[in-house]
């Protein structure tokens, strides 16, 4: 199993829709086969499509607001001691999160297939948020599949939802998380597929909702180069780029423009939800070595047990609170271009405790992940090592959560 | 596949001159044991037996066979269990074809020889898996195939011709045609007529297929499709053993009642 250099991840898969070899895959029913091959027709095509980059540059720039920031956390540096921690702050992005991409580029392409309805799942309810906000911008009807105690534990997204039109569709089955929202999402789309247009809110299902969303966040990376050029005048010889993992969109946007580079140079660290300290149970299919199965219509690391049954996770972030992962996170794992780690609730917590104390940002739980890992690794690395986080959530949808494990803030 | 006995199923029921009937019950629902007796039960009025292996993220079902399938696990099925309820039935019952039904995480994690193998023991006469569409699954069919196991096709109205040959083509005994856009369980969302129109399509493609249709059929609905070689009853079987076990009523003979009911409709 090899990566390939100057070929984007999203494209380095097999005819089935495999990378290496065994990895991702459209394991579909048969009613959605055509519907998924006319999308990922479509995509082809407006991918080559000049006019269609503008627009989504357009998009990208005037509506999502890029490039989001790169700043330095001074304090939290000298605090440590040690390495330098940088942040690339995506939450600035219109919505607050990176699931902005994703939606965008979503909702253009249901424009450019002429439907009209667009329908997506969520978990902390940031994906959700966003194809509202798209929907509406584009003048599409929304439906959002979200998970009971997701919609319970995330309300201000939810709310913001509803301000936007769109219909949140509680799911109750399982264990009324993200993963049981994609499942009847899905079952939708098979239901409605002749009208309708689905995003998957990560780097996860078929084939072809991998490549898109990892298309539509790959953004990040781009800006990020730029940015890095510019700061230290060439790309600097230590860098570790720092990234929460759920589904994994925002950790390969913010990767996908420095995979080719070599690992001692750029080491690329995502970080899984370990779920409680005391819990057996967690949502970090990669860093605690499950098993390959088949979730919602991909190949990939599951947790799950021997039967194959989809395991219950847990995890204080809602959005990383999924059993699976992106298949091309296999692949880098595989391959071992990307080292991948977990961080318990409580050290999210604590995370989220120390940034917030010695900068002006507001990570939610899901980036906090990551500042978790890097606040551990870097008082251990030299000073001219450069540590980027980043920072792809806003902590305003944790409010409640915060409260009630933090105390009032 | 010469003399199968799924195949040997539907000749029964010409010479009868009526469609065959297929129903779809979940192992282990709602008890291990109970589900054997109801597959004991029913397979007196039923042509092929189809029974579910269940999975706990199965996407392509509705609420009535995924409440049959969270409840079979809860009650503790496993897959060898779903095996030793098939070969209990074939020893009850031998020349009745069985079909197991589910999604591919289980077959996969099983091993995908290793499930074939365990089929042939257990005398299984077919394999629906829902979530290994043509051509992926080509391989997996050639080595049931094999086995001598009906690896059971789908098509669904969303099917292109093309594609609808090149299955048809390489299908075995049976062609499962899906009514309509729908998770299972669904209303029939299309006219009887313009449902047999396309069933009819495909049938013209080769008539010695045997091709049945599944998906939104219901006691109310079954006659008006009954020109078909087969129907499936899944979902409206479910409902019988959820209804039954809320009522704390028999389900072996409640589901026993219907599936006579049904069979009543096939001529
Ligand atoms: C802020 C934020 N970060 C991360 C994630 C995890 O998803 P992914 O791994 O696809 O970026 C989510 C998902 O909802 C999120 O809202």
């Amino acid at each position: 199993m090899k990566l390939k250099k100057n070929i984007p991840l999203i494209d380095q898969h097999d005819k089935y829709g495999f990378w290496g070899g065994k990895f991702g895959g459209s394991f579909i029913p048969e009613t959605l086969k055509k519907p998924v091959e006319d999308l990922t027709k479509e995509f082809q095509k407006l991918r080559k499509n000049k006019k269609f980059i503008n627009k989504r540059n357009f998009y990208f720039k005037n509506y999502i607001g890029s490039p989001t920031s790169f700043v330095k956390l001074e304090n939290l540096s000298k605090h440590l001691g040690g390495a330098q921690i940088w942040a690339k702050v995506v939450s600035e992005a219109n919505g607050g999160a990176h699931k902005i991409y994703n939606a965008t580029v979503h909702a253009l392409i249901c424009k450019a297939m002429g439907k009209k309805y667009i329908v997506g799942d969520t978990g902390a309810g940031y994906a959700g948020k966003m194809l509202s906000m798209a929907a509406k911008k584009f003048g599409l009807k929304c439906k959002i599949f979200m998970g009971a105690k997701d919609i319970k534990r995330q309300k201000p997204n939810c709310d913001a939802m509803k301000k936007n039109g769109a219909e949140i569709v509680p799911v109750y089955s399982g264990s009324q998380t993200l993963v049981d929202a994609v499942s009847e999402c899905m079952r939708y789309w098979v239901s409605n597929c002749d009208n309708t247009h689905m995003a998957v809110g990560s780097t996860v299902g078929p084939n072809i909702f991998v490549k898109i969303c990892g298309w539509s966040t790959s953004q990040i990376s781009r800006e990020l180069k730029v940015q890095i050029k510019k700061k230290f005048k060439k790309i600097p010889k230590k860098i570790k780029l720092i990234n929460c993992v759920g589904g994994g969109s925002s950790a390969y946007g913010f990767w996908s423009e420095f995979i080719d580079y070599n690992k001692n140079q750029i080491e690329l660290i995502g970080v899984e939800a370990g779920g409680p300290k005391k819990s057996k149970l967690h949502a970090a299919p990669l860093s605690r070595n499950a098993k390959i199965g088949i979730l919602h219509g991909a190949a990939s690391y599951v947790c799950q047990n021997q039967e194959g049954q989809i395991k219950e996770t847990e995890s204080i972030s809602a959005g990383l609170d999924y059993p699976g992962v992106s298949p091309i996170h296999c692949f880098l794992k595989d391959t071992k271009r990307a080292r991948y780690t977990y961080a318990t609730d409580e050290d999210a917590l604590n995370a989220y405790k120390m940034v917030t104390k010695f900068e002006k940002i507001n990570p939610s739980l899901e980036p906090c992940h990551a500042f978790a890992e890097a606040i551990k690794i870097a008082p251990k690395l030299s000073r001219d090592t450069i540590i980027i986080v980043n920072s792809c959530g806003d902590a305003k949808k944790d409010r409640d959560i915060l409260k009630q494990r933090l105390g009032k803030k | 596949m010469t003399n199968s006995l799924i195949g040997q199923a539907f000749k029964n029921a010409k010479n009868e001159k009526r469609t065959a009937l297929l129903t779809y019950t979940v192992a282990g629902d709602n008890t291990k044991k109970k589900s054997l007796e109801i597959l004991k039960s029913i397979s007196k009025y039923a042509d092929i037996c189809e029974l579910g292996f269940p999975h706990n993220t199965p996407i392509a079902d509705g609420g009535q066979i995924q409440t049959s399938a969270y409840r079979a696990i809860k009650n503790g099925i496993k897959i060898n269990d779903v095996f030793s309820i098939t070969s209990k039935f074939k020893k009850f019952k031998k020349n009745k074809p069985i079909i197991l039904m589910g999604y591919y995480n289980m077959i996969f994690q099983y091993g995908n020889d290793k499930f074939i193998d365990k089929c042939k023991k257990s005398k299984v006469d077919g394999l629906i898996v829902v979530d290994l569409p043509y051509p992926e699954n080509k391989t997996f069919a050639s080595r049931c195939k094999k086995k001598g196991i009906n690896f059971i096709q789908l098509v669904s109205p969303t099917t292109s011709k093309k594609r609808l040959k090149q299955i048809i083509k390489d299908s075995h005994d049976m062609v499962y045609y899906i009514s309509m856009l729908s998770t299972t369980g669904g209303k029939l969302k299309e006219s009887p007529k313009r449902i047999l129109e396309k069933y009819y399509k495909i049938k013209a493609l080769n008539k010695s297929k045997n091709v049945v249709i599944g998906f939104g059929i219901t006691e109310k609905t079954i006659k008006s499709l009954n020109k078909a070689d087969g129907l499936v009853v899944g979902s409206a079987i479910c409902r019988v053993i959820t209804n039954s076990v809320n009522k704390r009523q028999n389900t072996v003979t409640n589901v026993t009642n219907i599936v006579r009911r049904l069979k009543k409709k096939m001529k």
